[in-house]
């Protein structure tokens, strides 16, 4: 696999983040129907998938790599803030150092290795020209704590998530592309209490299904979603911490610059339990495509345009799509021929 | 649902007369790791049909390499226990699930009150191992029925010290246990149905919140009368043995029912009953539910009637 430079300015600045053609292809379009509705769409992550999909390996690892890795380093210098992890989750740290490391050496040989020898191992990740001797167990011989030291070689967010009493827990991550939301806010919080700002789900029972479900995950039983917003420019790092630099963009989207602009942002989710510790790690592997680049695919292009057109206005609000929605659907719309198709004329706000 | 491991007997100790301690080592890629208080469900091929039993790992689970598991003969069970300890020799090819953990340890308890009965203590070995090496508070009770435990007894008497309290014809006073416990106690009981209640009871009288009492069954399935279960979506009929739990026959006939600990307790294995009686034998749905007989937990309940149509 090709991993391009490390170009800083990929996601921030004059956001230089470019998607190859190879990389548009394999891009985990969400919807399986011309409209969206909540489900608890959650899959068994069969592996190895299909063989250059995302889901090929555990933990996908693309061309953007090296561009992820340094956008991470540069946010975790502006607000450390972004990792955390609280003290009962040591082991679980522990646990990620080795799931991380085993999975990245294993599918990506030819970038990573990793040994070990009883409590003594040896990490390499030559894309970052990192070679690690340490000791499994001893925070001492790591140069940072360890999940931020295989954090921020990581491509892609992930919390880990104590299990006590049936419930789960937000204690311990590295959260550098949020898509409006804070680790540090979430902090301890319980699995209902930072699902709290999501609408309609709490009436439908969503949260109590999808807790049993993640509560009963066992090692080698792995799971996964998709999930998805939208974001203006290439911009990784939509928190609210730095909601002043980026919320604005929301008011600047024409008929000119839609496809430019404007980018389908979505989540691969994978829920993995960490065998030892029995924490869950919930990895969020975020991948964005300017919409010029999405109408390539026409099936894509149609389908978005019924997706966002029949989505519920509670869902438009919440997903901060409102200002610039009505661009969108009409810009899109040059790209769906069927004007008034049945399937999708029952629901939202359409009419 | 577990994904499956192929493991070959490594060893196998005689504890007692009726326990034994088999060794399971992988046939290839390394044993995944465990976290304390995991089980494996272990695959018997009995004669034609196959038996599934759940057993607490009681290794240490910084141990990469190995899962231990003990044995109890029962003799007057389905058979699994006894094809264990009569058919299983070193060297055999077994089919074990991952490791799958319903009893794990509540680690911001201040303090960890163990109970066990008999063989009960398995899961609390590997608790043991975690414990010392987080130097937690704790203490273990175990009642055994009879004094034949041999080298358990000696290893937790090693491992715990004056920790360990032993029970051999008396039954520890729960209450009397509990009430003497500061706030912050955690309770964790493994061992025989009536055990279980007693100190869930104990527990409750005492006000103690739910979220700090800790149990885990170790009934499995037990034989019954036969039965036909009728999949009422997918047309097919299946003769149920008097041997064989619902489950088990499910998984012959290849029909996939999510499940884990396959004690009538996770609720994972929870099927809708289109018509027929239903003999409850799990402790997972509730009173209201058992007596509408409009759900089942095959892993151990069994047909009153003599068909079950099953939403399946």
């Amino acid at each position: 696999m090709h991993l391009a430079p490390r170009d800083t300015q990929a996601f921030r600045g004059n956001f230089t983040y470019r998607n190859s053609r190879k990389a548009i292809e394999r891009f985990p379009f969400p919807f399986p129907e011309d409209d969206y509705r909540y489900s608890v769409n959650i899959e068994p992550h069969r592996l190895p998938g299909p063989k250059g999909s995302v889901y090929e390996h555990m933990l996908d690892i693309d061309e953007h790599y090296l561009s992820e890795t340094a956008e991470r380093d540069m946010v975790l210098m502006q607000d450390p803030g972004r990792c955390l992890a609280m003290p009962h989750m040591e082991p679980a740290c522990w646990d990620l150092v080795e799931f991380v490391m085993s999975c990245y050496a294993k599918d990506y040989p030819e970038h990573f290795s990793f040994e070990r020898q009883g409590d003594e191992c040896l990490w390499e990740n030559r894309p970052l020209k990192i070679q690690q001797r340490f000791r499994f167990g001893d925070p001492a011989s790591l140069p940072l704590p360890p999940m931020e030291y295989i954090g921020r070689q990581m491509q892609g967010d992930f919390a880990l998530l104590d299990q006590r009493h049936g419930d789960l827990f937000m204690d311990a991550g590295v959260i550098t592309s949020p898509a409006d939301w804070s680790l540090a806010f979430d902090a301890g919080m319980s699995f209902k209490q930072w699902h709290g700002p999501v609408p309609l789900a709490h009436e439908m029972g969503v949260f109590e299904r999808a807790l049993k479900y993640l509560c009963a995950i066992q090692a080698g039983g792995p799971v996964r979603r998709l999930n998805w917003t939208m974001t203006i420019h290439p911009r990784m790092d939509s928190s609210p911490e730095t909601y002043h630099e980026w919320g604005r963009d929301r008011t600047t989207i024409t008929p000119d610059n839609v496809g430019k602009d404007v980018f389908l942002r979505v989540e691969l989710q994978t829920l993995v339990r960490m065998p030892r510790s029995h924490a869950l790690f919930f990895g969020i592997r975020t991948y964005l495509i300017s919409l010029d680049d999405l109408v390539t695919n026409q099936v894509w292009a149609r389908r978005l345009h019924r997706v966002l057109k029949g989505l519920p206005q509670a869902l438009v609000d919440y997903k901060g799509l409102s200002r610039y929605r009505g661009t969108l659907v009409e810009w899109l719309s040059q790209y769906d021929d069927d004007v008034e198709p049945r399937e999708y004329s029952s629901i939202g706000s359409t009419t | 649902m577990s994904a499956s491991l192929s493991v070959r007997v490594a060893s196998i100790e005689t504890i007692t007369p009726v326990i034994k301690q088999f060794t399971l080592a992988s046939t290839g890629t390394p044993l995944p790791p465990f976290s304390p208080g995991s089980h494996i469900v272990v695959t018997l091929p009995i004669r034609e049909r196959m038996c599934r039993n759940a057993y607490s790992l009681l290794g240490d689970p910084a141990d990469n390499g190995l899962y231990h598991i003990a044995v109890r003969r029962q003799d007057a069970s389905r058979g699994g226990s006894r094809y264990l300890h009569e058919e299983v020799k070193v060297g055999d090819r077994l089919t074990v699930s991952s490791p799958a953990n319903l009893f794990l340890p509540s680690w911001e308890a201040r303090h960890h009150l163990l109970i066990a009965g008999g063989i009960g203590m398995t899961p609390f070995m590997s608790y043991l191992h975690e414990f010392r090496r987080r130097g937690v508070s704790y203490e273990l009770h175990c009642a055994f029925r009879d004094s034949a435990t041999g080298d358990y007894r000696a290893w937790l008497e090693q491992q715990a010290g004056q920790r360990l309290y032993c029970y051999e014809s008396e039954r520890p006073d729960f209450t009397r246990l509990l009430a003497e416990k500061p706030l912050g106690t955690h309770v964790y009981v493994c061992g025989p149905d009536a055990m279980l209640q007693a100190v869930i009871a104990a527990a409750r009288d005492l006000g103690w919140g739910s979220g700090r009492v800790h149990y885990e069954a170790f009934a499995g399935p037990q034989p019954g009368r036969p039965f036909v279960a009728r999949l009422a979506r997918s047309g097919g009929e299946i003769a149920v043995e008097g041997e064989s739990s619902l489950l088990e026959a499910l998984e012959a006939y290849g029909v996939e029912v999510p499940n884990l600990c396959r004690g009538g307790v996770c609720g994972q294995c929870r099927t809708v009953v289109v018509e027929g009686q239903v003999e409850h034998r799990d402790s997972f749905l509730d009173d209201s539910e058992k007596q509408r007989h409009r759900a089942i937990m095959p892993c151990v309940s069994r047909a009153q009637s003599d068909t079950l149509i099953l939403d399946l």
